[in-house]
């Protein structure tokens, strides 16, 4: 059952949202609408400089709308996950630590975190000596502690490899289906950001189109800016992943390339 | 000159206990209060790549001395307005992208080169032109006490009060700002702190040493340390060893006490490198 048959409100709403970065001639964003509802996972898709992570931080009511707006529902828990942390060797920061900034949070709670997120054990780890995969777990696991209704993740898979992109995505799928938390992602990894996602806006400076993600590989606008191969790819996956969905795919997980993140020191 | 004075006194009074009541207490005391607002806030410099800023603001806290002087306004003071102008200006600069590396070199040597003309123009300066550059930790009197440590004081009280938020902000600005933290605010609030560092210590190692009081007890606990709380208590220990083991250079080997102490942490810095422990 879907979350938002049962709850109807939605937790962002952006209508007619035009943004202008400092200093550009252009808007970067032109009369956007797309609506975020509980439970749901929306991917953005779109080419390098199409506005995506700009979205995101209107979201996030780090950027100022110059016309139109975002309504975020009153009250709205967000945890996020940023494109590219870097966090500088210079700053001695355990995993442990990093989980209470800005906010302290007990043990019991960042060890939950990290289990759910396939990380347990590396809480005594420095930040700087994990691996990406590693590091993008833990970010997750920073992002869940306040019981988020959103996660905004903006390319949450950069640096990972091609079963490290998988493993995380399904993970992703796990949690929402866990804590009923919405999700906004910005991907590039078309073909298996697209097969988990309920809603899908294929963006431009201006949604070019949205929709389900069969509906949007099919649209010649989609196919347009990735091209028809895209497409098809795309059919393949979703027919093996609806497979492999039916099936086994809690005993799957398992095995799974992260799973060797686990560290008991 | 201190180190005279300091002979002068052991000859006279020929037992270094009775020092211990006047001068010393005071010298020691001072250079403590410096250290412990210096050992937090440094570590913040050395996170925050902000060697180069501190050297800026403590060059103009010069400019900030011959003004006083010259004016007849009080010297703390016009040193702390002098040093918050050039932490806003270089701040601002920063925030707006200039080529940071370049502006920043610009103010910092173009400060203490308008500094130190301005000062040749004050009459009693020039002479004293050294112990501004490089401190005069024996001649701190007990009016400089109450300042370094009040100023001490409220940098420690800002940088604690600020702690969660700032580190934060210096570890990622967009998690920062996520968490409803504006990043802009807390690097004012470091400028600030920073102002006040080097109006409070320019008495203690002078204007010319003042970011290396901040700058090398870090750098020294970066290796031995675990947390950001865990390197900003060692660095501040290491900057009071120093301060305890540049005083008696000072006082047995005659040295300049302000050098003698920024030594003594360069060598603690040497030691301590061969001790970092292996990340885990």
């Amino acid at each position: 059952m879907r979350a938002e048959i049962t709850d109807p409100t939605p937790l962002i709403e952006a209508r007619d949202l035009t943004v202008r970065l400092r200093g550009a001639d252009q808007p970067i964003l032109t009369d956007v609408d797309f609506t975020i509802r509980p439970g749901e996972i929306v991917t953005v898709v779109g080419p390098n400089g199409s506005g995506k992570s700009t979205l995101v931080r209107a979201v996030l009511g780090h950027v100022a709308a110059e016309s139109g707006r975002v309504i975020r529902r009153k009250g709205l828990r967000i945890g996020y996950v940023p494109q590219r942390v870097h966090v500088d060797d210079r700053i001695p920061m355990s995993v442990r630590r990093f989980l209470s900034l800005p906010r302290r949070v007990s043990d019991a709670d960042a060890a939950s975190a990290l289990a759910r997120t396939g990380v347990d054990g590396l809480q005594d780890r420095q930040i700087t000596r994990l691996s990406g995969g590693q590091f993008q777990r833990v970010l997750l696991a920073r992002a869940l502690l306040h019981r988020p209704e959103l996660l905004v993740l903006d390319e949450p898979t950069q640096g990972l490899d091609q079963p490290g992109i998988v493993a995380f995505y399904r993970l992703i799928e796990e949690i929402r289906r866990e804590t009923g938390a919405a999700v906004l992602m910005v991907s590039h990894d078309l073909l298996v950001v697209m097969r988990a996602s309920d809603h899908v806006i294929c963006l431009n400076g201006h949604v070019c189109c949205h929709g389900t993600p069969q509906a949007v590989s099919a649209a010649p606008e989609y196919q347009a800016l990735f091209g028809a191969d895209s497409a098809q790819t795309l059919a393949l996956y979703r027919h093996q992943h609806d497979h492999d969905h039916d099936g086994h795919h809690h005993g799957e997980h398992d095995h799974h390339h992260h799973g060797d993140a686990h560290h008991h020191a | 000159m201190a180190i005279t004075m300091a002979n002068t006194i052991i000859t006279i009074t020929g037992t270094p206990i009775i020092m211990l009541d006047d001068f010393l207490v005071r010298a020691g005391l001072a250079g403590l209060g410096v250290v412990l607002a210096a050992g937090p806030l440094g570590c913040f410099v050395v996170w925050r790549r902000m060697a180069y800023f501190g050297d800026a603001t403590a060059h103009a806290a010069i400019l900030g001395v011959a003004l006083s002087l010259g004016f007849g306004a009080p010297v703390y003071l016009g040193t702390l307005g002098v040093a918050i102008a050039m932490g806003w200006l270089v701040a601002h600069l920063a925030g707006r992208g200039e080529a940071v590396d370049t502006a920043l070199g610009v103010l910092a040597h173009g400060a203490l080169a308008v500094g130190l003309v301005a000062a040749s123009f004050v009459p009693g300066l020039r002479n004293d032109l050294n112990a501004w550059l490089f401190g005069d930790i024996l001649l701190v009197r007990p009016a400089d006490l109450a300042w370094v440590w009040g100023g001490a004081l409220l940098v420690l009280g800002l940088l604690i009060w600020r702690w969660q938020a700032m580190v934060t902000a210096t570890v990622n600005e967009e998690l920062a700002m996520a968490a409803g933290i504006n990043p802009a605010r807390e690097r004012l609030i470091l400028t600030l702190a920073m102002a006040i560092i080097v109006a409070v210590a320019i008495r203690i190692v002078g204007a010319l040493l003042v970011s290396a009081l901040l700058v090398i007890p870090a750098a020294a606990a970066r290796g031995l340390a675990r947390s950001p709380e865990h390197m900003a208590v060692i660095a501040t220990l290491i900057g009071a060893v120093s301060v305890g083991l540049g005083l008696a250079a000072s006082l047995y080997a005659d040295t300049p006490a302000g050098p003698s102490i920024i030594a003594a942490a360069s060598v603690i810095f040497l030691c301590a490198l061969p001790l970092r422990r292996g990340l885990a």
